[in-house]
């Protein structure tokens, strides 16, 4: 006699963000059920992958990275086409490093215009990220959000600190907006209900949960996406929301994934094992539910789109 | 929290005149404020000086379906006005309630069934107010048995172990707190429990510390459901904290506000 599978019933879901306009949009969320479980619930979306640009060279990313970009990285716009065209990034995620006080200190007219030409000659939507600093942040993203206006981009990171002027500007020029949390599930319960309290709507808000990558706190990271995960399905609104995971800056801070293979042989090459460490570590996030992957290698972005491309198959 | 606002109900003096008068906007503010407030039903109970509760049962339903989409909880004794509100009504429906008794059951057990309504069930029979546990947990038995006897699945019922003033039966306080944790033993999948919260503090003097000290007490003991005041924003504070507690909701320091936001 074969065996019938217990079925969980969820009643909530979580909610459809779109981003980028009508020409470029990309839906995420909206799953009624954990992650890949479609005998239990709809997954009208399936996880997409942002390619990390920068708008200035980056200095400390190392080789495999550097083999990989270099020839492009000098102009953001050729970089970002080359993520698009030639790797089929669905999204493109724009950090400005170049705002940083002590990276190029560049100022807002100058990061907006660069954000603008980039928008304008790629057609898949912009995630736009600060440079750290939040007082100069507060200063650029208000400009770049204004230069992007009708654009639907999704901008970040708030944090419980700081997020009011990243908020006010992103409700004025019609973009989401990414809630960051130091892997605290209370707190990033906590900055929806800030957020939203400023009349912001909660489908327009993305978590960023704060991933550790494979072997660095992965696995806390991962339960608290899942508790998340889980209070969502059964009516936490202020849980709903669909996660962002920044993969490939974690990874590629992993010894595991940058150091040569001079340094350590017995580790094998570190072109296969840096893209590998990338890969593994988006991996994982997906089975906890992460909705956007922001990732840096072209070789590992191709490994996780083909696993996506396995794990949607139903 | 499973929360019937308790406020429509023609025994208060201005809901008894809305209904007599046909005051639409009256019901309709009541029915939206318990909403907003956060319950999940409202019940409806047209009162003892309805002259034609079938007609007061119709108007009522139509009054609140017109401007919340709240789960209608039908309170009257009668089944023929429980019927006739469940014919015309657009929403989802409770009933509230029937008796232990098997002529009672045998008559709203299939009406649950034909208007797939949920039903809240009183251990309570003709011989009067159950004195124990003993005695409640016998009737939710009974209960039980006639729900799957009729097929009617147990999910969709709430028992409701007969909560009795402080001030008249201070004994029974624990007897029903005891009743509310083993009838969840009685049947797989667990039915759920509710009680009619106010009937606690009947008759004292200090009614809302009494109710909500009670409705923590009975949520720590398993309660799934009450029928009470969501006005009393205290009560729902407390509710909503007892819940926390209990790990069904996760911490964030304005808990109160995210409970409130669902």
């Amino acid at each position: 006699m074969p065996i019938e599978l217990y079925k969980e019933k969820w009643s909530d879901v979580i909610n459809v963000v779109t981003i980028g306009t009508e020409d470029t949009k990309v839906n995420i969320g909206g799953q009624t059920t954990l992650p890949f479980l479609f005998q239990e619930g709809d997954i009208p979306n399936r996880p997409v992958v942002a390619m990390e640009i920068w708008d200035i060279v980056p200095a400390d990313w190392p080789d495999s990275l550097v083999e990989a970009f270099k020839d492009c990285w000098k102009d953001p716009i050729a970089w970002a086409k080359i993520c698009q065209d030639k790797y089929k990034a669905d999204l493109i995620c724009l950090k400005l490093q170049g705002a940083h006080p002590d990276t190029g200190n560049k100022t807002p007219d100058e990061l907006a215009k660069i954000a603008k030409s980039i928008s304008d000659n790629i057609k898949i939507p912009l995630i736009i990220l600060g440079s750290g600093d939040d007082l100069k942040d507060n200063e650029v993203l208000p400009i770049v959000a204004e230069a992007l206006k009708g654009k639907n981009c999704l901008f970040g990171d708030a944090v419980q600190e700081n997020y009011k002027t990243l908020a006010a500007s992103c409700l004025a020029d019609g973009h989401s907006i990414i809630a960051e949390s130091p892997i605290d599930i209370n707190i990033a319960k906590q900055l929806n209900i800030l957020i939203t309290d400023m009349g912001f709507p909660a489908n327009k808000i993305i978590i960023n949960p704060t991933v550790g990558a494979l072997g660095y706190g992965l696995e806390y990271t991962y339960s608290i996406m899942e508790r998340a995960r889980l209070a969502a399905l059964m009516g936490d609104k202020m849980m709903a929301m669909p996660f962002i995971c920044f993969v490939g800056q974690e990874a590629w801070r992993a010894k595991e994934a940058k150091a040569t293979l001079v340094e350590f042989p017995q580790w094998g090459d570190e072109k296969e094992r840096g893209p590998l460490w990338e890969s593994m570590t988006a991996t994982a996030f997906l089975q906890s539910g992460a909705d956007i992957l922001v990732m840096r290698h072209p070789k590992a972005v191709n490994k996780v789109r083909k696993i996506i491309d396995e794990l949607m198959k139903h | 929290m499973f929360i019937v606002g308790e406020l429509i109900n023609g025994m208060y003096k201005e809901v008894g005149k809305a209904i007599s008068g046909k005051n639409k906007k009256v019901i309709q503010d009541l029915a939206k404020r318990q909403f907003q407030a956060g319950a999940c039903a409202l019940d409806l109970n047209c009162g003892p000086a309805s002259k034609d509760p079938v007609s007061d049962m119709i108007w009522l339903i139509e009054s609140v379906q017109e401007v919340c989409s709240a789960i209608l909880c039908l309170d009257s004794t009668k089944p023929n006005v429980i019927e006739e509100g469940l014919k015309i009504a657009k929403s989802k429906t409770m009933i509230n309630s029937t008796q232990a008794d098997k002529e009672k059951m045998d008559i709203l057990i299939p009406m649950a069934k034909k208007y797939n309504s949920l039903l809240i069930a009183i251990t309570m029979d003709k011989r009067g107010v159950p004195q124990n546990k003993d005695q409640r947990i016998e009737l939710a038995a009974n209960i039980i048995s006639a729900c799957e006897e009729h097929k009617f699945f147990t999910e969709n019922l709430f028992l409701d172990p007969v909560v009795l003033p402080v001030n008249v039966a201070q004994n029974q306080g624990v007897e029903i707190l005891q009743a509310i944790r083993e009838f969840e033993l009685l049947c797989c999948p667990k039915p759920k429990t509710i009680v009619g919260l106010s009937n606690v503090s009947q008759g004292t003097k200090n009614r809302s510390l009494i109710n909500r000290t009670f409705l923590v007490m009975a949520v720590a003991n398993g309660l799934e459901g009450a029928i009470l005041d969501p006005l009393d924003k205290e009560l729902m504070d407390a509710l909503i904290s007892s819940e926390l507690i209990l790990n069904k909701h996760i911490y964030c320091d304005s808990f109160l506000d995210a409970y409130r936001k669902k």
